[in-house]
């Protein structure tokens, strides 16, 4: 086998010692940065890219270190998801849904240990794609135009209702507030800045990191200070810290799903690991819930997002790797370092560049391999902060997210925004709105409005164009499923929700 | 201004690759302000000048970067004006990105003279491109196409509209004598590589962007660049691209990497980072860097970017007028 004898090549350029020591780093230091809330995996490679360029690395050894870095991000962004309910980043925002019921029920090592392992496939078969059909699903990328993207981020937002548990009609008031927000900053297709009020802080629109970080995490501090008077500080069961390996054969398919969808939404740049956590969330709650657990803490709704956006994280490197088009935030940056050390990717980087594209993978196997035994061990210790008194916890958040927000952009102004939307959660906690929708409205509502300009324009305002192509039809297919499947399904889902608690009772 | 003994006497330190006498400004700790997130062009632009300054010994000690996004430059524009006015020892990244937004208020309440213009580093041209098997084969075809029949000829790029792709296309088409400039498709990206995605979906019919984003994929033959708007042809291996001006067609569009300065520095400092930047453009290990990265030369230094600055700055005002982005 061809590929076999390059990858071959490609394990002895990553595994020499250096190479393993830098990936070693990049995974401890990825798990970190995407365990605090606020550092992403974007803003974690972008601030290690000087460390790269003051080491004096060669284009493999930065490359290996930076991706080590984002495979581990992807892994940490679910800890403190799970831990805290504050998403770590953008793509673990779904792993709150059923993560943090889970920690409630004393569960915390259980959906830890549980989701290293989705994350582990994920990434596994993500890297195994990647290798094998990566110049053939670059041409799958090129199908998409502004109107089948259009009719992605539709479906996306018809299987909102997944996500909207026991009141839809807050959920879409959420996701109506995040694409309101989603319109602040100046319109490309028209270069008119939209609500900025004439502050140039607002020209680039929000910042999604600063919103997950005010909503949930601000949020949770502010709670917590209404709650904290005359309280004991909580301190739930730690439970195991390994999974049943019947949990994991039930999640195992949930899992294999999220992977799929998930790696999909990776090739598609623009789409990214975000929308491929959320589809994988979603589609898994439309086949598996049978009895409503989802949204309470079952195990798949970890699995799920955790195997997607790990999947994600592979599948973005292919456009950028192969067409020298960035997947998602974070292969921009790579991207961007790449071209900064000469290398320009594209269609000619497999044949010009192959010790650096098969030492890449290599890496990227090695550095899975890695993330997954230095995760499960330190499940134990992840799991004994939430035994630390919230006196402690709470203002280490607080201090970690004025800090982590404050190191992106060294204005202050963002932490003015990052407190107006910790008010905001605060608020709509209390009302019992979720949070979720909102930073799905922010994440994908631009995207969707921009595509749909760009469609129109191209047609001369010809509406039919959204619906010419089969790719488009097929998703706007899905979407009108996604969207109908709960009124068919839910009615069917009550009832057996009724007869199980008959039986139980 | 230098007496002329004194910049005889830096230029022969230059000359003979020496420190700069102590007579000289000192510079002492630098800091390179990148107004945008690491990993872009800016960011580039102030680790490698910064790099170069320090490794040609014309700074004593390592330059520091500040990142400082927002508002596409202006967060860092407007607080080099308020709070680092009188600050020597500060040098901007910028590019052509920054004159556009000048040019069109994007940085409120901000001009161009409030701040001195160093020095440029090279340049990015643009060029103008479609798929291998389009039917147009010139600059002069698709300018044609979009003089008459504008509604089926959409061209994608990687800026805004009014942004600096869309105006290569504005300054090109104008160039052509293309009556009616309004009606011309522009389809904006988030970046270039997703513009050229779409040209290589066929989702719209030409591309207009920079040489960089194009190189491997000319290598490739996924495209064909129409013409390259630069002065006179590449080198190298992009030595077969025609120029929009050997097309009859007198478009220049240089997207070029530069610093500015505080305004209220003195000229002493002021002139001692004019003769800093020229020193490390002129450098041997700087001609490395720009071959490695795709930069074409590209020289204004001191007063000649001063007037440039103006110069361009008037021209894309001008055009952001006539497309109704400016009232």
């Amino acid at each position: 086998m061809d590929i076999l004898a390059l990858l071959g090549q490609g394990f002895l350029v990553a595994l020499s010692p250096a190479h393993i020591a830098l990936a070693l780093l990049g995974c401890v230091l990825g798990t970190l940065i995407g365990a605090l809330p606020g550092l992403g995996p974007a803003n974690g490679v972008a601030i290690l890219i000087p460390l790269a360029f003051s080491l004096g690395l060669t284009p493999t050894a930065s490359l290996i270190l930076l991706t080590s870095v984002y495979y581990g991000a992807m892994y940490g962004g679910r800890i403190s998801s799970i831990l805290l309910n504050i998403p770590g980043d953008e793509p673990a925002l779904m792993t709150t849904l059923d993560g943090y019921p889970l920690a409630r029920q004393g569960r915390a090592g259980e959906a830890l240990a549980l989701s290293a392992v989705a994350s582990f496939i994920g990434a596994l078969f993500a890297t195994v794609g990647l290798m094998l059909f990566a110049p053939l699903l670059a041409r799958f990328a090129l199908l998409f135009g502004p109107a089948e993207y259009f009719a992605l981020y539709g479906l996306a937002f018809a299987a909102l209702g997944g996500i909207a548990g026991r009141n839809p009609a807050k959920a879409l008031l959420a996701a109506g507030l995040g694409l309101a927000l989603a319109l602040v900053g100046y319109d490309t297709t028209t270069g008119v800045p939209r609500y900025t009020f004439g502050l140039m802080e607002l020209f680039e629109g929000i910042d999604f990191l600063i919103a997950i970080v005010g909503l949930f995490a601000v949020s949770e501090v502010l709670l917590f200070l209404e709650h904290a008077r005359g309280r004991a500080p909580r301190v739930p069961a730690l439970g195991r810290i390994t999974v049943p390996l019947r949990v994991l054969r039930r999640c195992l398919p949930a899992s294999l799903r999220g992977t799929l969808l998930g790696f999909f939404a990776g090739i598609l740049p623009g789409a990214g690991a975000s929308l491929g956590s959320f589809l994988a969330y979603t589609l898994e709650k439309r086949v598996s819930d049978r009895t409503g657990s989802f949204g309470r803490g079952d195990p798949r709704g970890v699995a799920a997002p955790e195997a997607g956006n790990n999947a994600a994280a592979g599948g973005a490197l292919i456009p950028m790797l192969t067409l020298g088009v960035p997947g998602s935030g974070t292969t921009a940056v790579l991207l961007a370092l790449l071209m900064a050390l000469g290398i320009t990717p594209g269609p000619l980087l497999f044949a010009e560049k192959p010790e650096l594209v098969w030492g890449l993978v290599a890496a990227l196997f090695f550095a899975n391999v890695v993330l997954l035994a230095l995760n499960l061990p330190l499940v134990g210790l992840f799991v004994r902060l939430l035994a630390l008194p919230a006196w402690i916890l709470m203002p280490t958040v607080t201090l970690v997210a004025f800090l982590g927000i404050y190191s992106i952009s060294n204005n202050s102004f963002d932490l003015l925004v990052m407190l107006a939307f910790g008010a905001l959660g605060y608020l709509l906690r209390k009302l019992d709105v979720p949070l979720v929708p909102i930073i799905l409205g922010i994440l994908l509502g631009n995207e969707m409005e921009d595509n749909l300009r760009r469609a129109l324009l191209i047609s001369d305002g010809d509406w039919g164009v959204l619906v010419q192509s089969p790719l488009a039809k097929g998703l706007w297919l899905a979407a009108a499923a996604a969207l109908l499947a709960p009124l068919v399904l839910g009615r069917l889902v009550e009832r057996r929700r009724r007869a199980l608690f008959e039986r139980g009772s | 201004m230098l007496s002329a003994t004194r910049r005889t006497l830096i230029l022969a330190a230059f000359a003979s690759g020496l420190a700069l006498p102590a007579l000289a400004f000192d510079p002492g700790e630098v800091e390179c302000i990148a107004p945008a997130n690491p990993g872009g062009g800016w960011d580039f632009t102030c680790r490698q000048v910064g790099k170069a300054l320090f490794d040609l010994g014309i700074v004593a000690n390592p330059v520091r970067v500040t990142n400082m996004a927002g508002g596409g430059g202006g967060i860092a524009f407007a607080y080099v004006v308020s709070k680092r006015n009188q600050d020597p020892h500060l040098l901007v990244a910028a590019s052509t990105a920054t004159t556009t937004r000048l040019a069109q208020g994007a940085y409120v309440d901000m001009s161009p003279e409030m701040v001195r213009w160093v020095g440029t580093v090279g340049a990015d041209y643009g060029v103008i491109a479609v798929a291998p098997d389009s039917p147009f084969t010139s600059l002069g075809d698709l300018m044609q196409a979009l003089a008459e029949r504008p509604e089926e000829v959409s061209i994608a790029g990687g800026s805004a509209f009014g942004g600096w792709d869309h105006l290569k296309v504005l300054i090109a088409a104008k160039a052509a004598g293309v009556a009616d400039v309004t009606r011309i498709k522009y389809v904006a990206y988030k970046g270039g590589g997703e513009a050229l995605t779409a040209l290589l979906g066929g989702h719209v019919q030409a591309f207009s962007g920079d040489i960089s984003e194009v190189v491997g994929f000319i290598e490739a033959g996924q495209v064909r660049v129409l013409a390259v708007l630069a002065p006179e042809r590449l080198p190298g291996k992009l030595a077969d691209i025609p120029t929009a001006r050997e097309q009859g067609i007198d478009a220049i569009g240089a997207n070029w990497r530069g610093f500015y300065a505080p305004g209220g520095i003195s000229e002493e400092a002021y002139d001692f980072w004019v003769e800093a930047v020229r020193q490390v453009y002129e450098s041997e290990l700087w001609k490395e860097v720009m071959a490695q990265s795709g930069l074409m030369p590209f020289a204004r230094f001191g007063a000649e970017l001063e007037r440039f600055v103006r110069q361009q700055t008037a021209d894309i005002e001008a055009l952001s007028r006539e497309i109704g982005l400016l009232k």
